[in-house]
């Protein structure tokens, strides 16, 4: 959902443990400069996520300028990481598009191809869908040997999916059960 | 998760064993220290001292493989100090919500008896012909009166009560055995009994917080029974503080396992259709479980309606009564036949597996035996991975030592999206349902899996109406509406939790779900997480209960935050928490209590059961193990694959004998490669692979991340100074690890926090690698699974990653 | 206002690093993602600690030991970075005062002013950092934890703690008014000699007329590898107290300043006991 940034950092000082105390007002040193205030170099505090990695589930705020992220740190009103985050979780930032190791176009590489072509999305949806429907057809069991309709091929797999959200998850389940399939399999075990 | 991380916060004890949450799920130390801050104890059982042990009360080493024994030495301890001092334990809770009291068969017959198996096995001691290697669980059943009610003692002195078959059954496991097979020293050993044993007394609560360590073994399964008898006997589950709660590796390993991504069940969890399911009736007939005992809620009694609900999802007007409501659409599984990850690539080695889609899993790293799984891939016809990343799954064809010109496999290689850069939810160990939203911008074409599968299917769909093909149908029919252009993912969220088609609004409790086909349900434990916006107004988006962000307290503020998310089954927090309660009503522990009942109704978390109280109702009330066919939790599972107790067996490949019994590793296990076997004579030293906190499972999502990669920037073994010393290698040196299926190239981590097992007189090194690093990415290097081996557990097949054998030399 | 500090307690911390990498997300640090053929330039080794050691990128560290007590493993945690002292020996080096104390009594400096001189090594704690010119392997600028009060970047100003505290998800890092935090960790101290931490130390009450980062420790000081008894060197003491004082005399100042440097430097060397190194 959208935080405004008042509740941002209201919520900031919150998650403070408790001793993020005003100080009394005793003379400054002589020496000490007052703060430089400039306005903040990013913003901060737009939309929360749940973190990718573990399934510890923890919030995070994730703030972006004309769709890059700019800043990404835990939110602070989540009730189990209260605006905390362990290594990997402040890495979030490194996940997004200005990461150039992040695919950005669709790649085939062909049987005995040496590296990868690059295709548009109608083209490899159009042949992906023509490779399951000719391996599914080519190996279909619609009755086993004692008669009974069983409908299913083996020759078709499905691996992953705990990256994904649940709502993928149950699609992906829909569609492979819909094409008869029996390996399904994902990170539970390993 | 019975329980969730907030509540860790409400232990008395934490005994983290087979986890190291420390480093695997950083945040939820918040709320191990919470606990700790009032008083918590926490005990870490692990082969090496972790970051977890570095803030732990207590460290116990134990071998890796060895839990069983250790814990059958704790349930011991614990029956034993039962009989002496009963005043410190729950028997009402041991008596009347546990199996304890039950009667079993009695021709039953145990280890004792039989050497390490049970009665009912088909074969004999270690038994190579894999067709017996199985049981006939006839005699481990209880006996039933005549209308079906099992015979109980409740005084729990019969000899043939589950109670005593148990204590029977652990006698053997004392502490100096369970040195000799652990290395556990007696005196940390007891020191960890009597600790834990003191969340017996009502009041007190312990937590088991696990994750791999304990389920990646031939004894997997077991190994998590045992925590259950030892959490019964201590009377922790359905209480806060308490329960037996797996600590999940990814964000939505829950909800992919909730929704089904498993070859052995359909969303919800309910069992997939075999073969002899001739017709849906006898299907729901198989997988109906019944009982006769009217104090048995038995909740999977309402299975027919999940699974018409189900049919109706996913089928909509296709679905009538008179075909079955679409029940032949869908395959059937082989009676018997195994179809998890190990199966599958054995399936493609062999050719029978022609497509493989991968969605955001790399088992070219992850999975057992790499080089195994790598070149299996070699005999696919064609490849789909939807991926952020590349990886060296997708890249299999350019793995080290091949050229890729003699690989004749397709790949399409899909650039997927990144959490926040579409919408959707994910479910967290504590079965939190939370939402999240598209925050920001995806790189180039990078399209959410959401989009892929939903372009793959509407082609499909095409294809299959203009060519048809066999079972047609089962594709054409199928419901997909989910908008016309970029599929809606909260119509997806609408149609997981179900209409009633009587009136088209959404299901708000799947309590009323029908199996007559007048509502609809893709997976009924998430019937009402979408309701219509008037029931939920408050939501950030109305009606959508995933998106909850209200902190409120609970009732009695122990940390459930209702209003925060929602979480499975009907927002429940705490399962099982009929059992936090006395016969009336009255929480067991009265500061933290999760249910109790108050001038005639249930108040706090939503109860297991809207039913009264034991004693304040025999006739109307319930026993509080809904889940369970006899309301009861299994002291003695009549269900297991290899025994109705745990019995230590020892790792498929182990440095030494069993020492309990002749019988060496579990009777019941598929062993997938004898070939490939590793014998203590050439490979002596026992290895475990393990994750690190700055990686993450495969490492796509980490080797890439150079804040990640420069604070862990190689592969690593960890081995004792003393077994460094023995093989001449330095902190830091380069190192040759090797097993029966491959080879290593690590960094030498020796360390003081690995110690070599003296074990009845004999030294056993254990040496522990990490797995997150392959071929392809920013930062590369070897995997630790190019030395696991194919073997699984004999009931969930998980490969056994955390018990093999290795030898170690230097570069 | 009060003096503002951090409160580090290593019994509570689990080394998950988070403030490790908090501190340069929101601070950009080390932000360039390389090609493969650029690499990350760490090794691993022996050790989970990385990067070897602080940087002009990383301002912040976790570093780890193992040490054995009765026959038992610890394996201790603890927090490498700026200790913004009191009496630091950066802000009495520096010959521009670009380097100085902010009115929460945090040691920050101006980037735009810092010459790179390098005459800041004089640090007992060894903290900061330098940029080096590609070409001439010249200091250009120096870089440290500024606790959070870089402008553009100030969390402090904005009512936010520090990113490395707010990141701590077992409140081993805490944030606020000094005075406070001396209490509590005075008291944290007495608990733990009471739970038989016989060494237990509250580091920072007095060091260097008292330091914006204090620690909790179980052990003695030095166990965790920080100095007993820091100093600011002699020759810093001289070069605030007596040559600055003399002006910016413009000729003099690049032979009086390399010359300082290398006293300065030697001194710090030998005065320090370089933290960072695993116990043997």
């Amino acid at each position: 959902m959208e935080l405004t940034r008042r509740d941002f950092l209201k919520a900031s000082g919150a998650g403070a443990g408790g001793v993020f105390l005003l100080g009394s007002l005793k003379p400054v040193k002589t020496e000490a400069r007052t703060h430089i205030s400039l306005p903040l170099k990013k913003k901060i505090g737009e939309k929360t996520t749940i973190c990718p990695y573990d399934g510890t589930g923890c919030g995070f705020i994730v703030a972006a300028e004309n769709g890059k992220v700019v800043n990404i740190e835990g939110d602070p009103d989540h009730p189990i990481n209260q605006g905390a985050a362990c290594i990997k979780g402040q890495t979030l930032r490194q996940l997004s598009a200005d990461n150039p190791w992040r695919l950005k176009k669709v790649l085939y590489r062909r049987p005995g191809g040496a590296d990868w072509e690059e295709k548009t999305w109608d083209w490899a949806i159009d042949e992906i869908a023509k490779r399951i429907k000719k391996t599914r057809d080519s190996a279909f069991v619609e009755k086993n040997s004692r008669g009974v309709t069983v409908n299913r091929t083996e020759a078709i797999a499905h691996l992953g999916g705990s990256a994904l959200d649940d709502q993928e998850c149950y699609l992906l389940t829909k569609m492979n059960r819909a094409l008869g399939m029996l390996y399904i399999e994902h990170h539970a075990r390993l | 998760m019975t329980n969730h991380w907030n509540d860790i916060a409400n232990a008395d004890c934490i005994l983290a064993m087979g986890g190291n949450p420390a480093e695997n799920h950083p945040a939820s130390f918040r709320w191990i220290m919470a606990a700790k801050d009032k008083g918590a104890k926490l005990i870490s059982v692990d082969p090496r001292f972790t970051r977890t042990s570095a803030k732990a009360d207590i460290y116990a080493p134990m071998r890796s493989g060895t839990d069983i024994a250790f814990l059958n030495g704790m349930i011991k301890y614990v029956l034993d100090d039962i009989e002496k001092n009963p005043q410190n334990y729950n028997m009402t809770y041991i008596t009347e919500y546990t199996n304890a009291s039950y009667l079993i068969n009695p021709d039953y017959k145990g280890p004792i008896e039989l050497d390490g198996l049970f009665s009912g096995y088909a074969g004999g001691l270690n038994e190579a012909d894999a067709s017996k290697r199985n049981y006939n669980k006839a005699t481990w059943q209880p006996q039933r009166d005549e209308k079906g009610i099992p015979k109980q003692d409740k005084t729990l002195k019969d000899p043939n009560c589950a109670f005593q078959l148990l204590k029977k059954h652990v006698a053997r496991y004392t502490p100096e055995k369970v040195n000799a097979i652990c290395g556990t020293p007696v005196d940390v050993f007891l020191e960890v009994c009597k600790t834990y044993a003191a969340t017996g007394k009502p009041g007190k609560a312990g937590t088991i917080m696990y994750a791999m360590g304990t389920t990646q073994h031939t004894v997997g399964a077991q190994n998590i029974r045992a925590y259950g008898i030892l959490q019964m006997l201590l009377a922790n589950i359905g209480v806060t503080g308490g329960g037996i709660n797996a600590m999940r590796g990814e964000s939505n390993v829950q909800g992919s396992t909730d929704f089904a991504l498993l070859y052995h069940i359909l969303p919800g969890y309910l069992k997939m259709i075999e073969d002899s399911d001739h017709t849906l009736e006898k299907y729901l007939e198989r997988i109906t479980p019944k009982s006769t005992d009217p104090l048995s809620l038995n909740w999977w009694s309402n299975t027919p309606k999940y699974v018409v609900s189900l049919l109706k999802a996913w089928y909509g007007g296709a679905a009538t009564k008179d075909n079955e409501f679409g029940f032949n659409y869908l395959p059937k599984n082989e009676v018997g036949k195994n179809y998890s990850h190990i199966a599958l690539f054995e399936a493609m080695e062999k050719g029978v597996i022609k497509g493989l889609l991968v969605w955001g899993q790399n088992p070219a790293v992850g999975g057992p035996n790499s080089n195994q799984e790598r070149s299996a891939m070699d005999k696919l016809d064609w490849m789909v991975v939807a991926d952020m990343w590349q990886t060296e799954t997708a890249n299999f064809w350019k793995r080290p030592g091949v050229n890729p010109a003699s690989i004749q496999t397709e790949v399409f290689l899909l650039p997927a999206r990144s959490s926040y850069e579409k919408e959707g939810s994910v479910t967290n160990s504590g079965r939190w349902m939370q939402w999240r939203y598209k925050c920001a911008d995806a790189p180039g074409e990078a399209e959410d899996d959401l989009f892929m599968m939903t372009a793959i299917v509407r082609k499909l769909k095409e294809l299959y109406s203009k060519e048809g093909g066999p079972n047609a149908e089962a594709i054409t029919r199928l419901t997909w509406d989910y908008g016309s252009g970029h599929p809606d993912v909260r119509a997806v969220a609408k149609e997981i939790n179900g209409y009633d088609l009587t009136t088209g609004k959404l299901m708000d409790t799947f309590a009323n779900l029908k199996a007559d086909g007048t509502t609809t349900s893709g997976c009924w434990i998430f019937c009402a997480s979408y309701v219509e916006p008037d029931k939920e107004p408050n939501a950030p988006i109305p009606g959508n209960r995933a998106s909850l962000r209200d902190s409120t307290p609970d009732k009695f503020n122990v940390g459930l935050f209702p209003k925060w998310s929602w979480c499975w089954p009907v927002n429940r927090r705490i399962i099982y928490n009929r059992a936090s309660v006395d016969l009336n009503g009255v929480p067991w522990d009265k500061e933290h209590p999760v249910i109790w009942w108050q001038d005639g109704k249930w108040v706090g978390d939503v109860p297991d059961g809207a039913q009264p109280p034991m004693a304040v109702d025999p006739k109307a009330t319930k026993l509080p193990f809904i889940m369970k066919p006899d309301g009861t939790a299994s002291l003695f599972g009549p269900g297991m694959a290899e025994g109705p107790l745990p019995e230590h067996y020892e790792p498929w490949e182990s440095p030494i004998q069993n020492l309990v019994s002749k019988q060496q590793v579990n009777p019941a296990v598929r062993i997938w490669r004898p070939q490939e076997h590793g014998e203590p004579d050439r490979f002596p030293i026992a290895a475990s692979t393990y994750r690190i906190t700055e990686h993450w499972q495969s490492g796509q999502m980490t080797r890439n991340c150079p804040w990640l990669v420069q604070a862990m920037p190689e592969p690593f073994v960890e081995m004792s100074e003393e077994l460094a010393a023995e093989k001449g290698i330095k902190n830091g040196e380069k190192v040759i690890v090797e097993s029966a299926r491959g080879q290593v190239r690590m960094v030498a981590v020796v360390t003081k926090r690995f110690k070599p097992f003296q074990m009845n007189g004999k030294i056993v090194h254990q040496v522990g690698l990490i797995w997150h690093w392959g071929y392809i990415g920013l930062s590369t290097g070897d995997s630790g699974n190019l030395l696991t081996p194919h073997v699984g557990d004999a009931n969930t097949h998980i490969p056994e990653y955390k018990a093999f054998l290795v030898d170690v030399r230097k570069a | 206002m009060a003096d503002k500090a951090i409160l580090f307690d290593a019994t509570r911390c689990t080394a998950c690093r988070g403030c490790q990498v908090a501190c340069k997300q929101w601070n950009t640090n080390d932000e360039v993602i390389p090609q493969q053929q650029d690499g990350v330039k760490e090794v691993n080794t022996g050790s989970y600690e990385n990067p070897a050691d602080l940087s002009p990128q990383t301002w912040i560290k976790t570093t780890f030991r193992e040490i054995e007590r009765n026959g038992k493993v610890r394996f201790l945690f603890n927090r490498r970075s700026c200790m913004h002292c009191t009496d630091a020996a950066c802000v009495k080096v520096c010959p521009n005062h670009s380097v100085y104390h902010n009115e929460d009594g945090a040691v920050s400096y101006d980037k735009d002013t810092c010459t790179g001189c390098g005459y800041c090594v004089a640090c007992p704690f060894d903290v900061p950092r330098f940029t080096k010119n590609g070409l001439t392997g010249v200091f250009t600028k120096m870089d440290k934890c500024t606790l959070c009060t870089t402008p553009g970047l100030n969390r402090i100003a904005e009512g936010m703690e520090p990113a490395c505290v707010k990141s701590c998800p077992t409140d081993a890092l805490l944030f606020g008014d000094r005075d406070e935090l001396v209490k509590l960790g005075r008291k944290r101290v007495d608990d733990l000699k009471v739970k038989g931490f016989t060494n237990a130390y509250f580091y920072g009450d007095k060091e260097l007329g008292g330091l914006h980062v204090m620690y909790v420790l179980d052990e003695a000081p030095e166990v965790y590898g920080l100095p007993k008894d820091p100093k600011v060197p002699p020759a810093a003491i001289a070069w605030q107290d007596v040559i600055q004082p003399m002006g910016w005399a413009v000729g003099g100042l690049t032979l009086v300043g390399l010359g300082l440097n290398y006293i300065v430097a030697r001194e710090a060397k030998i005065t320090r006991e370089l933290p960072g190194k695993k116990e043997e």
